[in-house]
């Protein structure tokens, strides 16, 4: 089967339609900027009739997560949808819905964490959720945000996974922009997600359970393990799960990231989300001028796929990693993982740190040739820059 | 009203809550939660907020619970239990379950009167059909004894404890029964565990309205208060018959008092036997109890008044 629907779309359309495809039995959300017309849209599919879900129009983001986590136990298929302080209010529930192994799916608009208040993209929202348990899938356009939205569904719901997805995307950069994207047919997308079939839901009432309860130390432990055990089974599923997608979409899924021209070159940069588009764009234009450089974007940030990155990087002469977020006091999340990766390798790449797009700072084509520049210089210091910034 | 007999011969059915759990002797909680739940009838999915009833329940790997329960958090038992709810009626509606199911929702004080407030406020206003009981134990039991905003003012806490300097808690408690009357759902009830039959006809009252209820149950704590456990009923029935905590209801907005004491007691009474207010008791605090009388007074005037 292939796509039939190529259209101009936002990026909240495609998450919109994403979720009216799915059907989800319940959707809990509160407003924010740049989050708010996901649901907006996928308000107006429900008073057209078109989708069959009860939205739960919370007073808070807390409560959003934690009706989520309620209806999830409960059995139901359950989504959600923010950004920043949104994401930040919830963070405490988010925790308890990785958890609670309830396979909520969850879009973030990427933005940036106050303060200063602002509204504009950055990474800062959902690099903060980095360790609360759930899986991360970072988009690069609205296609793919379409596409991890629905592949979220299987992998959240997967018998071995049973976790949270976080799918992102760019706050404005791919939520306000209209981009050409293809939509699956509904039929198709019913057919790919099929029924969620809870194991212990909330609502069968013969059989009860008792959900959340209380640990001491000689249990939690183990709790926390079984947490470990669910990541760990994410990417084989998450390559599983694409290849059916491939069958239905003719899509090319095929890894935990993406590699672009990276195999035969010497300097790589390494970047999530919509500034990958950007880069790519560089690369061509430096591939051009006889350049050996190239790109990797990770899909799946959590789990972070660290051997086969390491594996695609270890033969590079130099790689800039460029993180949209700041871990104040050390570097950037991005950076630590791909260093972390390397870490045991005899001979590795030169690798530097760069921190770009701060609260929706524009980050330009030239911009990202001055790294690959930087990068072929072999004396060059180890140190963060900061990219576009005034210091 | 139920006679005694009907609330004994519930407790020979299958416990929805059971025997077994580490809730202290004398603690009013359990008392509250058995008689709520034997009023009802059919399957029902409960939420519990944090607190000494979640904590002394549930330690895993052991349950006291006969019935689906979820623990989310301290200050979402309203929200989480709306989402349960809602997925309820989202798959009945698709025919995905065909039971009747009933949804109740337990916290304390601290998980309604100060940080879940807005969790409950946004659950009634969504009508969710649900009950939700606080069992009011006047502070942070689970944690301390820390003061919230149900604490009785005079009462000593270990956040606003009694000193050279002060009583105790300086303030009034905060009137949640009639902040949540204010949101204009089908039924509020205000009870005790003093007075079962009573708590009892207003949990049948209340499971079994379409839409939101509301149960503010009046529940020792033999710890906080410093009572003998062996006390805590008596103790209890004092608060009733001092009107320091009245036993009514908001019935579809009507207000009804479900039981008037046959010689309202001074507040003393209530207060002497409990010995967080010890401080009351010293030379120098007596105006403290005559503002503590004088405010009892005003509310229960207050509260006759909106009886038509
Ligand atoms: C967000 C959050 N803040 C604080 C706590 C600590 N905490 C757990 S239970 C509790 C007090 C519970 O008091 P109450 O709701 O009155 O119930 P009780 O134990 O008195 O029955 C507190 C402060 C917590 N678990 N979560
Ligand atoms: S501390 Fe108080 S509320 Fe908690 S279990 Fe003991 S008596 Fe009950
Ligand atoms: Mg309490």
């Amino acid at each position: 089967m292939s796509k039939d629907n190529k259209d101009v779309l936002t990026g909240h359309q495609v998450v919109a339609n994403a979720m009216r495809q799915v059907d989800p039995d319940v959707v809990a959300a509160y407003p924010i900027t740049p989050q708010s017309e996901i649901v907006e849209y996928f308000s107006q599919y429900v008073a057209d009739g078109k989708v069959d879900s009860e939205v739960i129009t919370v007073e808070s983001e807390h409560s959003a997560m934690s009706a989520c986590v309620g209806s999830a136990a409960a059995g139901a298929r359950t989504m959600t949808a923010t950004a920043s302080q949104g994401l930040a209010l919830m963070m405490e529930i988010v925790y308890i819905a990785a958890s609670m192994r309830t396979p909520i799916v969850m879009t973030v608009a990427n933005r940036a964490l106050s303060g200063p208040i602002n509204i504009h993209c950055d990474h800062s929202d959902s690099m903060a959720a980095r360790d609360s348990g759930v899986i991360q899938l970072y988009g690069e356009d609205a296609q793919e945000a379409y596409e991890f939205t629905l592949m979220a569904q299987r992998l959240a719901e997967s018998e071995d996974v049973l976790l949270p997805v976080m799918v992102t995307l760019d706050g404005f950069t791919l939520t306000h922009t209209a981009q050409v994207a293809e939509l699956l047919p509904d039929e198709a997308v019913s057919e790919f997600v099929g029924e969620y079939d809870a194991r212990y839901p909330l609502l069968d009432v013969e059989n009860p359970t008792t959900q959340g309860p209380f640990d001491m130390p000689d249990y939690y432990f183990e709790h926390k393990l079984q947490q470990v055990e669910a990541m760990e089974n994410v990417p084989a599923r998450f390559l599983q799960v694409q290849e059916e997608f491939n069958d239905l979409s003719g899509s090319n899924y095929d890894g935990l990231f993406e590699t672009y021209k990276l195999d035969d070159a010497d300097y790589a940069v390494v970047v999530l989300g919509s500034t990958a588009g950007t880069a790519k764009v560089v690369v061509d234009e430096l591939r051009e001028k006889g350049k050996k450089v190239g790109l990797l974007k990770p899909w799946l940030f959590r789990p972070f796929p660290g051997e086969g990155i390491k594996d695609a990087l270890v033969d590079k002469e130099a790689v800039g990693i460029l993180d949209r977020s700041l871990s104040f006091g050390s570097s950037g999340p991005l950076y630590l993982e791909i260093s972390s990766a390397l870490a045991e390798e005899d001979r590795k790449p030169r690798l530097y740190n760069y921190t770009y797009g701060l609260g929706g700072r524009d980050i330009k084509e030239d911009q990202i040739a001055d790294v690959f520049e930087d990068l072929a210089n072999p004396d060059l210091e180890d140190k963060m820059r900061y990219i576009g910034a005034r210091q | 009203m139920a006679s005694l007999e009907t609330l004994a011969k519930r407790e020979e059915k299958k416990r929805k809550f059971e025997s077994g759990h580490s809730l202290c002797a004398g603690c009013g909680l359990p008392i509250a939660v058995r008689t709520i739940l034997n009023s009802i009838d059919g399957p029902v999915v409960a939420s519990n907020a944090t607190g000494c009833l979640e904590v002394a329940t549930t330690r895993f790997p052991t349950s006291a619970w006969n019935i689906n329960w979820i623990h989310n958090a301290f200050e979402n038992a309203a929200a989480t239990i709306s989402g349960v709810e809602s997925a309820y009626r989202s798959m009945k509606s698709k025919g995905k379950i065909d039971e009747d199911i009933d949804f109740i929702a337990f916290a304390g004080d601290g998980g309604t009167y100060d940080i879940g407030l807005q969790s409950l406020s946004g659950a009634l206003e969504r009508g969710h059909d649900f009950t939700y009981v606080t069992l009011d134990n006047g502070a942070y039991m689970n944690t301390g004894i820390q003061r919230s905003s149900a604490t009785p003012k005079g009462a000593s806490t270990t956040t606003a404890p009694a000193g050279e300097e002060k009583y105790g808690k300086q303030e009034k408690r905060k009137n949640l029964t009639e902040i949540v009357a204010a949101h204009e759902i089908p039924y509020v009830g205000q009870a005790s565990i003093s007075h079962l039959q009573d708590l009892a006809d207003k949990s049948e009252k209340a499971i079994n309205k379409d839409g939101p209820a509301f149960l503010n149950v009046l529940s020792t704590c033999q710890l906080g208060w410093r009572i003998p456990p062996k006390d805590a009923v008596k103790v209890a029935r004092k608060g009733v018959d001092t009107c320091f905590w009245p036993l009514y209801e908001v019935d579809e907005g009507e207000y009804n008092i479900t039981y008037e004491p046959k010689e309202k007691l001074p507040v003393e009474e209530w207060l002497e036997p409990q010995k967080r207010f010890a401080a009351l008791f010293k030379t120098g605090n007596e105006e403290v109890i005559d503002e503590i009388q004088e405010d009892v007074d005003k509310d229960w005037e207050k509260l006759q008044a909106k009886v038509s």
